[in-house]
Formats: structure tokens, sequence, C-alpha cells
């Protein structure tokens, strides 16, 4: 699937930030920031993997600025950054 | 014992911290709203936050309602469908003016219900906010089963009237006393208008009282300090509960030795009286005054 620069989500407080752009070596790159990394960070990178493999997205590149987002939030916004990316209005459901 | 619906609270569709922390404040009703509130770019990530809040947050017994965008965008077709899908109790149609956008908005739920195996989950209310709106709104309330209430935007609907809210509101009584009417022979909800200053609350609440009065349902509300004013307003005072308790005692009492019509205290109490009665009961519950397990 082909991959653009794109992005969804905000920096204001309970949302995640999430910037997709083209993998540079293969697989999943996730680079997280985030307010609450040491007790959920690897939590949240899950939830990122399990939305963009479930969207069929397999390699690329991905920077999430976290604020204290939930889970649902997190696959919302990586969903639409992925919408955004591919062209493809794929829904996650 | 019916659904109240004394708050409806104003939720934006692209804002996750307020979705998560909206029923804290105990409104009987959650908006999400994806149309006014959400600008063009951000309707496609919107749509998704609020499909996965509703699918995932324990919202308890709130009702929840989503705005959707209106089903000539290129966004509103695409909205029913994702709330659909996530289980939404209430879709509010915004600018309604004819009952057959009412029918097209039932078509596309019918839609996505028949893919999931659900077909009559999802009830249907209408926001009036223009004068054809109001001229036709009895069709609007009555236009398909699945119309829970209909409520006045008030925003909308004074600059299409050529003139502004006053606090007073006589700008807004005829199609208040519309909105109820019809929403009564329809035997739906009526919901009226947001009142927006928060730095106003005494206005605010003389505008509850008169649509109280008017026999409105409830208010759409945009921040959870209106909730407590709106409560207040609408929960029975003392002596109403006791006279309803007494009625609804004595209904029962004349169910078990047969009688159809009784009387309280020297006065006939019919259907309407014990409606009323039932109502009040059924506030003074919500308000917390008394308990269901003490009546």
């Amino acid at each position: 699937m082909e991959i653009k620069n794109a992005f969804a989500g905000t920096l204001e407080s309970g949302d995640i930030l999430i910037q997709i752009a083209p993998a540079e070596q293969a697989g999943l790159q996730i680079e997280l920031d985030s307010t609450v990394a040491y007790q959920f960070g690897e939590q949240i990178k899950k939830v990122i993997t399990e939305t963009l493999t479930g969207l069929g997205i397999n390699d690329a590149s991905v920077k999430a600025t976290d604020k204290g987002a939930l889970d649902c939030t997190i696959r919302a916004r990586v969903t639409a950054a992925a919408v955004r990316a591919t062209g493809k209005d794929v829904w996650a459901d | 014992m019916q659904r109240l619906r004394r708050t409806m609270m104003f939720v934006p569709g692209n804002n996750p911290a307020m979705m998560a922390d909206a029923f804290i404040y105990g409104p009987d009703s959650i908006m999400l709203d994806l149309e006014d509130s959400v600008t063009m770019a951000e309707k496609d990530a919107a749509r998704l936050l609020v499909h996965n809040a509703l699918k995932t947050i324990d919202y308890g017994n709130t009702e929840m309602v989503v705005r959707v965008n209106p089903l000539n965008t290129p966004y509103g077709k695409k909205d029913v469908e994702a709330v659909v899908k996530a289980g939404v109790h209430v879709i509010r149609m915004p600018k309604t003016e004819t009952a057959d956008e009412i029918r097209e908005l039932e078509a596309e739920i019918v839609k996505v219900e028949t893919e999931l195996g659900c077909v009559g989950r999802t009830q249907i209310m209408a926001a009036i906010e223009s004068t054809l709106g109001v001229i036709n709104a009895y069709d609007i309330a009555t236009a398909s089963k699945r119309m829970m209430g209909i409520a006045l935007g008030a925003e909308d609907y004074s600059a299409n009237l050529k003139t502004q809210r006053t606090p007073e509101g006589m700008e807004l009584l005829l199609a208040r006393q519309t909105i109820v009417v019809a929403a009564r022979a329809a035997g739906i909800d009526a919901l009226d208008t947001v009142y927006s200053n928060l730095n106003d609350m005494e206005t605010f609440r003389k505008e509850v009282e008169l649509i109280k009065s008017l026999g409105f349902d409830g208010k759409s509300i945009i921040n959870p300090r209106q909730i407590e004013v709106v409560n207040e307003v609408f929960a029975p005072k003392e002596k109403e509960i006791q006279k309803s308790l007494t009625i609804l005692a004595a209904i029962k009492e004349a169910e078990k030795r047969g009688s159809g019509v009784i009387a309280v205290n020297g006065k006939m109490v019919d259907r309407p009286v014990v409606i009323r009665a039932q109502r009040t009961i059924d506030l003074a519950i919500a308000s917390g005054i008394i308990k269901k397990e003490d009546i």
C-alpha cells in the first residue's frame, strides 16, 4: 500500500498526534513521545501496531506524540492518519 | 419509567478529553457533535473519534446522541454509517425542514442496520432551525416511528426570522409552542434550544423556568455548569410529590377493587392526572429527592 506523509490528532490534553510517513525500512517503526510513557508506553505502541496492521499497513514510519489519550482515541487517530496517508477510506470495524 | 431528557449536553466530536469526561457530570443525554463544531478538514477524524468512543467508553445509563452532518453534504451518509455501526442510541438530524429529510435519514439507517442485523435499533430526533421547519413541525415529528423528539435550534431560526435573540425570548414563542404542541401530538419529547451566555446564569434559569412552563421535556446545554440549574428547575416540589404519591396509591387501590374512577381529597382523578402524577414521581426519583424503593 502506497503511503504519503499524513497526520491526525492534536497536542491537547487527552489526545494524541499521529504522524505517518513512508517506511525507511521494512516493518513499522514507532517513535513515541508520551507524558505517560513509563506506565503505558508499551500499551500505546501495541494499540498503534494493531490498528495499522488491521488496516493492512505493515511498513510505515510513525511518530506519536501522546498527551494521555485513551485507547479508543489512539485507535481513532491512527486510523484517521492512515486513511489520510493511503487516500483510501478504510473502515476498521 | 420513561426516559428523562432534562439535559442534552453538546460535546464537540473532535475533542477526546471532553468526550471521555462528559458523562461524569450526569447529563441525561450527551450529544456528540459532528456538524457545526467540527471544521471541514477534521470531519473524517471526528467521525472516527466518535465511532471509537461510542464503541469503547462506558457511558452508563446516559443516552448517547450524535448530531450528524446534513445528508446533502459529502459527510452525512458516512456519519450515519459510522455511528449506527458503533451502536448510537439516537441520531440528531440538524436543520430539518421537511418530513422527507427524516425518511431519507431513516432509509440510510435501515441500510446499515440491515447489514448489521439490528433493524430498528437507532432512534431519530430532529432539530428544527428554520421557519419552514416550524411550519412542518408535526409532519417532521410523525415522519418515522423512530422519532423520539424534536428540538428547537434558535440561532439559525432567529436569523431566518430576520430578528435576534433577546433575554425574554418573545421572538421564539411561536416556534417553542409549535414544537411542544407538535411533539405532544406525536407522542414524543420536546427539547429547547441552547443558551450560550455562561456568565449570565440568572437569565439562563429564567429561560429554563419559561420552557418548563411551556411544556418542554428539557433543554440543550453547552456546559456542565448548566446541568444543576436545569435539574433544580425541573425537580418537583415536596407538596407536588406528596400529592402524586397519594394519587398513585389511590389508583393502585382502585385497580385492585376493579374501579375505574376514583376521588382523592374530594377531587376526581382521571387519566391525565395519573399521567402527571407518574411524571412527577419519575422526576423526583431522577432528581434524587425520593428513592424508588421508598414508594
